[in-house]
């Protein structure tokens, strides 16, 4: 299974690395939201530094929904996806080398936001163990729920708005609980973060549990 | 199109006069709820003629997640291969329909009340968040079953969305509450910590509320179903067959 996971992982980065979708697109696309973010909330720091925690994570969320889109946008080429169900792959594996694919190019992605929010709102950056860690223990839920809807969606023609309205919802803990990780550290209380970081991880072991049981019935659906 | 044997359509003729029975039973219910409500029982000590909405909000929200929690286990029914049946597929399907109905009037009349009583239409209650939270949520899985396809698929993936969606109910529910209790204390006015004088009337007024949305719930459910059935029935055997079929138990009931 971790084998099949690398296997496919390492197809879709190289994918990605090769047509730099990511980078050009969704990179470009979570820095104009945060400007965006900057001109509804207006200019003064008093306002955006308290709210950098949670517009960092609404433009995660956004991200994700795209970059999900991505990762089965290129299975559905070329007939992509039934050569991937019939390369004899354990199923689990396909969901975790895709979602662990989502996953890392998130966490590049997070990594220039961060740099984002801390220049364009003036959030000071403290409680990097608790920032890193929300990141990473987020990421991993927001790409296993994404996966997973995404997989469902994938076949049908009303993927392109079928696939927020499934996602978003669902991944309401994730914000709440990041978001609140976020404010402790940035507000230099990192050890109070501590509860939320045992609800985002509760959470990515949820669901990366579950896209383990059922993607194979689902893939195969398409 | 073959005619049923005689069984199955006396069987059907008495489902066809229970689900009138059931009908007309909730509908007077309803109304009798109505009736002791607004003219029967007393206004309230403290939040006067306001407290007429509680016989109706509790029970809405009641149906609302009996009906999730039916469309949650007729989903595990339909994925455990033991018990795998198209009726649990459209078992789910039906109760997550009215589900979503009493969703929305559940915030509605909450909103409603909550307006005079706490001074705003909505508060970030813990309760008040999973339930909007919910709705949306149920609306999703609701999008998801109208995209066509073959029957099989899409119960399957109906029925694995329903229960990733179900699953997250608690977690959203204690994560807000967390949130909240984390953020501030309770600002607003508390109705449940509030002495309430419970006059006998108001008691059984409410009692009645919700036995008789309840009735409602599984009235609206079971006709939901049976178009669900005919539904299917039309893509695999044509329009006139389900037409035929409707008439056939208009006639008997």
């Amino acid at each position: 299974m971790l084998r099949d996971a690398v296997l496919v992982a390492g197809k879709d980065l190289r994918i990605e690395v090769r047509s730099r979708v990511g980078l050009n697109q969704i990179g470009p696309f979570a820095i104009a939201v945060l400007l965006l973010f900057g001109l509804a909330l207006g200019p003064d720091r008093r306002v955006l530094a308290p709210a950098s925690a949670g517009l960092f994570w609404v433009a995660v969320l956004l991200s994700t929904i795209l970059t999900v889109q991505r990762s089965y946008a290129i299975e559905s080429a070329d007939a992509a996806r039934d050569g991937l169900r019939l390369s004899g792959l354990d199923p689990a594996g396909i969901f975790l080398g895709k979602a662990s694919a989502v996953a890392a190019q998130l966490l590049v992605l997070e990594a220039a936001l961060t740099i984002g929010v801390a220049l364009l709102y003036g959030a000071r950056l403290s409680g990097a163990l608790v920032l890193v860690g929300a990141c990473v223990a987020g990421t991993l839920g927001l790409a296993a729920v994404g996966t997973l809807y995404g997989v469902v969606a994938s076949g049908l023609r009303v993927r392109e708005t079928l696939l927020p309205l499934l996602f978003l919802p669902v991944v309401a803990p994730v914000l709440l609980a990041a978001t609140k990780a976020w404010d402790e550290a940035l507000a230099g209380t990192p050890g109070r973060a501590g509860g939320w970081l045992d609800v985002l991880v509760v959470f990515a072991v949820l669901y990366v549990a579950i896209g383990i049981v059922a993607f194979g019935p689902l893939l195969e659906d398409g | 199109m073959s005619t049923p044997p005689r069984a199955v359509q006396s069987g059907r003729a008495a489902v066809a006069v229970a689900l009138r029975v059931l009908g007309v039973t909730a509908l007077v219910g309803v109304a009798a709820t109505v009736w002791l409500g607004l003219f029967v029982t007393p206004p309230d000590e403290f939040m006067g003629n306001l407290v007429r909405l509680l016989y109706v909000h509790p029970p809405m929200a009641w149906v609302a997640f009996l009906a999730y929690g039916v469309a949650s286990l007729a989903s595990l029914l339909y994925l455990w291969p033991r018990t795998r049946a198209e009726r649990f597929d459209r078992l789910a399907g039906a109760s997550a329909e009215v589900g979503v109905v009493f969703t929305g009037l559940t915030l509605v009349s909450g909103s409603i009340w909550g307006r005079p009583t706490w001074g705003a239409w909505w508060v970030w209650d813990p309760l008040l968040t999973t339930t909007a939270l919910l709705f949306v949520l149920y609306l999703g899985y609701l999008a998801l079953r109208r995209v066509p396809g073959e029957l099989h698929v899409r119960a399957r993936r109906s029925a694995i969305a329903a229960l990733i969606a179900f699953i997250d109910v608690p977690i959203v529910y204690l994560s807000v509450e967390w949130w909240r209790s984390l953020h501030q204390a309770p600002t607003v006015l508390n109705p449940t910590t509030q002495k309430t004088y419970v006059h006998g009337s108001m008691a059984w007024t409410l009692l009645l509320g919700f036995a008789s949305f309840t009735l409602v719930y599984i009235w609206l459910t079971a006709h939901r179903y049976r178009l669900a059935e005919l539904q299917d029935l039309e893509d695999t055997e044509g329009l006139e067959a389900a037409l035929a079929e409707r008439r056939a138990e208009a006639v008997a009931g």
